[in-house]
């Protein structure tokens, strides 16, 4: 048999139907739901009178409005509240499993997947939402969709897809300290760009990539929608099978047994021959910090602000002038010399325990010689993924390290990612953010947004500008 | 779904890469729950000087004259002409509605990001992907000449300029098909049904782990 790519077993697996032209109608085991995206669909569904093919192979909650302080008193913002309250309508009207916002288990769809054992290796897995590829870190094909495709599913249990091409982001040699998954993801934006993996399903593959923890690989696949790329994915190792045993939604018994034995093929076989290849070496990987208004505007943090003089070409050229003008950056300003106003720890990139540990461990480290948040600094927050994440912390002591330095400690929720709740920048105000994306207005009109790495944006709280967190560790 | 057939439209010529969904639409917008009235709020951020809210009336909100879509000129249009990645980011189906419910029946670049090409397809927008070279020679006759139209005939694959150049474009046979008959997704797929049955079955074999 002609080797196959770790996306040919996903894709051969889950083909209902091939029409002629390449089309197929794809079976979808998983769908996750939000309260932004699901509205029309489901209205669609009664306007319609369709039933539900499965109710049971979705879960739901609300994420992208919920407030991260004071929920006890409800969403303030009346067409906020009505989002979510329709949510919970129609999970009620057709029969849907949905954490609640006052549930503990209430998070970011694409933190309560993983953690729930909701997502499994080799499952189809969508939901309305670009950064459904998070999902990808266990072997599975996950990918966004619009709206109508919300409907879709929740009325056939399939799509309508086209085989995307494959794409192999090969990372070998061993990271630096303090490098991490989000200083790869943005490290392989910034050399393929935005649209480098359009049309393409990214496997990240290499030793570096084995080496991650799965909350790590979940970091590095969120970011892959950023490259292009409507898939990113990793094979199965004995990480992914450890993380997912016990999960409430896992297999158990006799079905674990032959599960675990389906997942150990979840990798691309040798010799398997992908479309386009990108390599790149760890150990030269510094963090990294975006200074436009595209994650593909990224240097690494000793580096300085870019001319747009020496763009590569024209059209370039007039986005590099038009990002600086909107951040207010000058050409070759170092990046360490960039204050920020407000600093974000959060979003479904980097909320799971293990960025929480990574930003704790540089605060605790910075708090011991004295330094608490800096004075220029008008708020920093932490906002966990899930109920379960920030429980989890709490119990770890985490939050009083963040408090105790400054810090704001919010409930879990898609918070300053979007600003879609009252977590927002204010116009001209700077942030350094552990999210996924720095468009013009994404954190709020006008807001200024730097991505980085959980350690480098807790750093860059403690010193108030950024700070190159390789020092800091040292 | 409206069905695209032909369209003679005033072009508007949007002269920037890698647009993104937050950028056509801003979330504030999303918080809705219908899948109309969003045209006021296209571009929100850049075409207007206040911030927008859902629910505003827009007739008396300050524009911004620098933004080319509230030049007098491109009044009424309904082809969008743009550069590479148009529709990055957010999978927001919000973003289609968006430009649809503003005019936009059809919008032309060199490149589009997946997941907004095919949320297109499903709301009656036509994205045409054209070669870099000709969309740079577009961008340049639409801005010389005033009242600058296309005409998109969907059927034939073809965009015509004032001047009669033809410009043949691809399009997938099936989207194509059920763009122009304005087909809903959800009805074909329903006739697979006992396909999609069978498939259930032998996959609860192989994976019963998968069926909860
Ligand atoms: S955290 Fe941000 S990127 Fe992730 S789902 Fe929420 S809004 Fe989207």
């Amino acid at each position: 048999m002609t080797p196959r790519t770790l996306y040919d077993k996903l894709w051969d697996d889950h083909v209902v139907h091939q029409e002629a032209n390449g089309t197929a109608l794809l079976y979808i085991d998983r769908h996750l739901v939000h309260e932004v995206t699901s509205p029309q669909a489901f209205e669609g569904l009664k306007l319609s009178g369709r039933k539900l093919w499965q109710a049971k192979t979705v879960l739901a909650t609300p994420d992208h409005n919920v407030p991260t302080r004071d929920r006890e008193a409800g969403i303030v913002d009346p067409v906020s509240r009505t989002q979510v309250e329709t949510l919970d309508a129609n999970c009620v009207e057709f029969g849907l499993n949905e954490f609640r916002m006052d549930d503990s288990r209430q998070g970011i769809v694409h933190v309560i997947g993983p953690e729930q054992g909701f997502t499994l290796p080799g499952v189809t897995l969508v939901c309305g939402d670009s950064h459904t590829s998070t999902h990808g870190a266990f072997a599975a094909l996950a990918f966004g969709i619009g709206t109508s495709e919300v409907e879709h599913v929740l009325a056939t249990q399939c799509l309508w897809q086209k085989k995307a091409k494959a794409m192999q982001v090969k990372v070998d040699g061993d990271l630096p300290t303090g490098v991490t998954a989000k200083d790869i993801a943005l490290a392989v934006i910034g050399r393929i760009g935005t649209a480098g993996g359009t049309g393409y399903a990214i496997e990240f593959a290499g030793a570096a990539i084995r080496a991650l923890s799965m909350e790590g690989r979940m970091t590095l696949c969120n970011m892959a929608i950023e490259a292009g790329a409507r898939a990113g994915m990793v094979a199965a190792d004995e990480k992914t099978i450890a993380y997912v045993e016990g999960r409430p939604q896992a297999p158990t018994g006799a079905d674990w047994e032959s599960a675990v034995a389906y997942w150990r093929t979840l990798h691309s076989d040798a010799g398997a021959a992908f479309d386009a290849v990108v390599e790149l070496d760890a150990s030269a990987i510094a963090p990294q910090v975006t200074w436009g208004t595209s994650p593909e505007m990224v240097v690494p943090v000793t580096d300085r602000v870019p001319d747009p003089a020496e763009a590569p070409n024209a059209v370039k050229k007039s986005d590099w002038e038009r990002a600086l003008a909107y951040m207010g950056l000058i050409a070759h300003t170092p990046i360490s010399e960039i204050a920020v106003d407000k600093v974000f720890i959060g979003s479904c990139t980097n909320s799971r325990i293990e960025d929480l540990w990574a930003a704790a461990e540089v605060v605790g480290v910075l708090a011991r010689s004295g330094r608490k948040v800096a004075a220029n600094v008008k708020l920093a927050m932490v906002v966990p993924g899930s109920g379960l994440v920030k429980a989890q912390a709490e119990a770890e002591g985490l939050d009083k390290i963040f408090r105790d330095a400054g810090f704001e400690w919010r409930d879990p929720g898609c918070s300053m990612c979007l600003a879609m709740n009252a977590d927002r920048l204010e116009p001209g105000e700077r942030c350094a953010s552990t999210s996924n994306r720095n468009f013009e207005g994404r954190q709020g009109q006008g807001g200024r947004t730097h991505l980085v790495s959980p350690a480098m944006a807790a750093a860059a709280a403690m010193y108030g500008h950024f700070v190159d967190i390789r020092e800091v560790l040292q | 779904m409206k069905p695209f057939t032909t369209l003679h439209g005033l072009v508007a010529p949007l002269d920037r890469a890698n647009v993104d969904t937050d950028a056509i639409i801003p979330k504030q917008f999303l918080k809705s729950i219908k899948r109309s009235g969003f045209g006021p709020y296209a571009f929100d951020e850049w075409r207007y000087l206040d911030r927008g809210e859902p629910g505003m009336d827009c007739s008396n909100r300050p524009k911004n004259p620098d933004f080319v879509l509230n030049q007098a000129r491109y009044q009424g249009a309904s082809v969008l002409l743009a550069r590479e990645n148009f529709g990055c980011g957010s999978s927001r189906e919000h973003a289609p509605w968006a430009l649809e419910d503003y005019g936009f029946r059809a919008i032309i670049a060199p490149s589009f990001a997946d997941i907004f090409f095919n949320n297109c397809f499903k709301n009656g927008v036509l994205p045409i992907v054209l070669a870099a070279g000709v969309v740079e020679r577009l961008f340049a006759e639409a801005a010389a000449q005033e009242g600058y139209r296309l005409a998109i005939d969907l059927t034939a694959q073809t965009v015509t300029t004032p001047a009669g150049e033809v410009i043949p474009f691809e399009v997938d046979a099936e989207r194509k098909h059920r763009l122009l008959n304005g087909l809903d997704d959800i009805s074909l797929t329903l006739q697979h049904t006992d396909t999609i049955k069978a498939y259930e079955a032998r996959r609860k074999l192989a994976a019963p782990w998968l069926f909860v």
